[in-house]
């Protein structure tokens, strides 16, 4: 079989900080990610919002902050990969697509800056293509971001991807508070992205519209991945395994609503062992200790009682 | 021993090492007050050597004694102007932002009549217009420091204002003295006794440029404003010394003054819990 | 959007005049509570006796003994306007003639100093700015603490300890050799004079703005567009060029030209001490030898330089930056 695109094993990120005034003490973020995306395939990593799974985004590009430790092993097409090989390769080959315009320079042109300020005619041109493809006016390219109208962004900010030739192709939070019709859109675009033969991973906090488009859908909880499944997996409650995906499924909206009591521990207050197990029904004496990441049913599970 | 300390502590022990410095200086130069006046022709003119290692001036007054005191005078002078200096700081930033938009308006508008006029020159009008001398000179450091602290404490109000718990302490019915005593006093003392500490430094070279240029502190005083005044009569003909060290040791106080500010800052400032 | 840029220089233009204004009434306020009698300081006792009635008649009008001081404040003022500031009493000139000469002195000095300390200032807090932490980023903090702890008239003896008594490269004092002919003083002879005064204003100049500069330069370097940028594979010059430069020169020329003021402060304690005959020596000397024409007249003047450099950064800022420029929220 071939190699994954992107492969990221026991990804782990932590920072440093200060409590009680005068000591340090480690915060971990990011405490155990597993995640694979192959050529021509999308992923979705889904989890809700302000659980640090931008970081993830951050991680593959060597992107960090100055105070951040990263551990665990990323590879990318068959070798590792390291913060060196992640600078070579981000911007041509490892791509992102940023969740908001604020990535974007407020005193650069529009063009220019999706150019990377190349001017060759080769780029020119395909620049050109990009946004005709996307509908995009010529004159764009003139505008300064906040002069853009909040229907553009979306096609803006990927074509900073398309103007390259990515294998790999992260996008972090691609529809934060759009409107469904919209969100889905942007949604394909990326699809088109991975049919074209890149790997897609995108990060979300969306399930249903993960759902919609994406190949397979890695579940994130608290700083751990606790499920990988195919997205037919989600057509019924019986073909998913963790406990919390499955209180995810009964909460989308076609299924009734139905939320589960409790919110996800703080970063500070981790309990021991499965992080569900504060919310679970079926927690025993057995989930306060380490819980493997095991191979299940063509996916992956983070539970002892998984079946 | 500094590597077993964490960022924290570090800063915490540059604050003290700082202060306990400075407070050495200021009580050791108002001691020798009386030997800084005295002169001795036997011994004029000196160069640096063991027994003064600053040397002597041309009067044969040691000059090690008279930087000392020089330098207690001009830090304590400096430190007083620019304690009344951040109390009106404090008056004005707190009236600007609860007193309406009128007061807010005169406010900032004095502030940039005053930061308008060159500051050196601001202080020379003042002088003048008090006859000069200490008093001149203590007056006008204390009367033109205040404006960027004030806009910081007007701004921070501004923020504290609108924040929920004061709102709706407000809500509540409490007193608007017992909120500004209770909620918001306990918030503004340290970025109030931060700015106080970052303004010695600026109060001190205030002052000792002013009596430099003959605005300040009698000639009798050993102000090292006066003393470096006096050496510059004696510089063509190679008296180095009588310029050098004094200057350098205001140069260190004022960098002391500078370094347990910030690290005071560092210390009250949320943002630094990270790393 | 011209319009919008009009209303905003129309308003900048009427605060200015106030700010002036209220200036010209707070020095002649301090001028008039002064409890030196400018005559008797100026003139002296001697003088005043062997000057004839008439000249004493003129001096104490123009003092206006007797009169109330807003009439004095109110035909002081529209003297001024006309261009009439008064005699000067230590020079024993116009005011006008006087400032004249020792403005041209001084802003030779000024702008060379302006603009040195700008550039420098400038690079040394964008390097130390993309170089946070490092070796580099301590030096020019460490300069820049040791800069504004610094007495400029200090430094000002230091430079003329080493290079004109040490070195004996460079003169020890006043803006032309002495007893040259005004018309013998060559471009050269200025330059050579201005050069150790220019070079102590740059070097305190340059502290602030690279300061300034690092704080922005941090914040560009934090920001998510250069986080964006890195993640597509831009670094190095090429970050600082696309990105770095055109948002931190922004606010580091609005702030250069908000320290008008420092430069000029830094210049009566400079000319001062290199006996340099520009405005802030002639400043010292009309505020100890009480000449009150004189001294408000330079105080005024600095006060439209500072409050023009300020309404100019307003300005520029306006034109430059596209966000304020095209009307949207900044």
């Amino acid at each position: 079989m071939e190699e994954p695109v992107l492969k990221i094993e026991h990804l782990n990120i932590s920072f440093l900080q200060y409590t009680n005034g005068m000591r340090q003490s480690q915060l971990d973020v990011i405490r155990d990610l597993d995640v694979e995306v192959n050529a021509g395939e999308m992923v979705a990593v889904v989890g809700s919002s302000g659980s640090g799974k931008s970081l993830l985004a951050h991680a593959v590009l060597g992107i960090l902050p100055y105070n951040a430790a990263r551990g665990g092993r990323m590879t990318y097409r068959g070798s590792e990969l390291t913060q060196e090989r992640i600078e070579k390769l981000r911007g041509s080959e490892i791509v992102m697509v940023p969740q908001s315009l604020s990535y974007l320079d407020p005193l650069v042109k529009i063009g220019k800056q999706i150019r990377k300020g190349r001017n060759d005619q080769k780029t020119v041109e395909k620049l050109k293509n990009i946004f005709r493809r996307y509908d995009l006016k010529e004159e764009v390219e003139d505008l300064y971001p906040f002069e853009l109208s909040g229907g553009m962004n979306r096609r803006i900010l990927i074509s900073t991807a398309l103007i390259e030739e990515p294998k790999l192709v992260i996008a972090d939070e691609p529809t934060p508070g759009l409107d469904l019709k919209v969100a889905k859109r942007a949604m394909g675009h990326f699809r088109e992205l991975a049919d074209l033969g890149a790997g897609v991973l995108v990060i979300t906090h969306d399930l249903e519209l993960a759902l919609e488009t994406a190949d397979r859908v890695v579940v994130f909880y608290a700083g751990c991945t606790v499920e990988e499944a195919a997205s037919k997996d989600f057509i019924r409650e019986e073909t998913l395994r963790h406990p919390y995906t499955k209180a995810l499924w009964r909460a989308l909206p076609q299924h009734g609503f139905q939320f589960i009591e409790g919110v996800q521990p703080y970063v500070k207050e981790m309990p021991e062992g499965c992080p569900f197990s504060p919310r679970c029904g079926m927690c025993t004496q057995e989930c306060r200790s380490d819980i493997p990441y095991r191979s299940l049913r063509g996916g992956r599970v983070r539970c002892l009682y998984a079946t | 021993m500094m590597r077993h300390l964490n960022g924290r502590q570090r800063v915490l022990l540059g604050l003290i090492v700082s202060a306990v410095i400075l407070l050495t200086v200021c009580i050791g130069g108002a001691f020798c007050g009386d030997a800084a006046r005295v002169t001795d022709f036997s011994r004029k003119n000196l160069e640096p050597c063991l027994r003064y290692p600053f040397g002597t001036d041309w009067l044969g007054r040691d000059m090690l004694v008279r930087t000392l005191k020089g330098i207690s005078l001009s830090v304590l002078l400096g430190m007083a102007a620019a304690a009344v200096s951040a109390f009106i700081a404090l008056a004005l930033g707190i009236a600007a932002a609860t007193l309406g938009k009128t007061v807010d308006a005169v406010i900032s508008f004095v502030i940039d009549l005053l930061m308008g006029i060159p500051h050196i020159l601001l202080l020379i009008l003042i002088s003048v217009a008090l006859g000069k001398g200490f008093r001149g000179v203590a007056w006008g450091v204390a009367l033109t420091h205040w404006p960027s602290l004030a806009r910081l404490i007007r701004a921070e109000v501004m923020q504290l204002k609108e924040s929920p718990y004061i709102q709706i302490a407000g809500k509540l019915g409490k007193s608007r003295w017992y909120i500004a005593g209770k909620h918001m006093l306990p918030h503004l003392m340290p970025q109030f006794l931060t700015g106080l500490v970052l303004l010695f430094p600026h109060a001190i070279l205030h002052e000792s440029s002013v009596t430099f240029l003959g605005f300040g502190l009698s000639s009798e005083q050993p102000a090292i404003g006066i003393i470096l005044s006096e050496s510059m009569k004696y510089l063509v003909t190679g008296k180095w010394w009588l310029a050098l060290f004094p200057g350098t040791a205001l140069v260190l106080v004022v960098v002391l003054f500078y370094v347990a500010g910030e690290n005071l800052r560092k210390l009250t400032d949320p943002g630094s819990v990270h790393k | 959007m011209e319009k919008r840029l009009g209303i905003q220089i129309r308003n900048k233009v009427i605060r200015m005049v106030l700010l002036v204004l209220t200036t010209s009434m707070l020095t002649f306020i301090l001028m008039k509570a002064s409890p030196i009698d400018p005559l008797q300081a100026n003139v002296g006792q001697a003088a005043l006796g062997s000057m004839s009635h008439e000249q004493v008649e003129k001096l104490e009008e123009y003092w206006g003994v007797g009169e109330s001081p807003v009439k004095q404040y109110v035909s002081w003022a529209a003297d001024f306007i006309r261009g009439d500031m008064g005699t000067s009493l230590l020079y024993r000139q116009p005011v006008a003639d006087v400032i004249a000469v020792k403005l041209a002195n001084s802003l030779f000095l000024m702008v060379t100093a302006w603009i040195l300390s700008g550039i420098l200032g400038f690079f040394l807090g964008v390097i130390s700015g993309m170089n946070r932490g490092r070796w580099i980023d301590r030096l020019v903090k460490g300069y820049c603490l040791l800069i504004s702890s610094t007495p400029t008239f200090w430094l000002a003896l230091l430079l003329l300890m080493v290079f004109g008594v040490w070195l004996k490269i460079l003169p020890v004092g006043l803006s032309v050799p002495i007893g040259v002919e005004a018309a013998g003083v060559t471009f050269f002879d200025r330059v050579y004079h201005a050069v150790l005064p220019a070079l102590t204003l740059s070097i305190t100049g340059v502290s602030n703005i690279a300061l300034h500069t690092r704080e922005k330069m941090i914040g560009i370097m934090e920001s998510e567009y250069v986080l964006f940028a890195r993640a597509r594979g831009e670094k190095g010059l090429v970050l600082f060029w696309h990105h770095g430069l055109r948002n931190a020169l922004l606010p580091a020329i609005t702030l250069h030209f908000a320290a008008v003021s420092e430069i000029f402060g830094g210049s009566v304690l400079v000319e001062q001490v290199f006996s340099y005959p520009g405005l802030g020596q002639a400043a010292v000397s009309a505020g100890l030898g009480s000449d009150m024409p004189l001294l408000m007249a330079i105080t005024i003047i600095s006060a439209l330089f500072v409050f023009g450099g300020n309404m100019i950064a307003d300005i520029l800022y306006g034109i430059v930056d596209p966000r304020i420029r095209k009307g949207g929220a900044a």
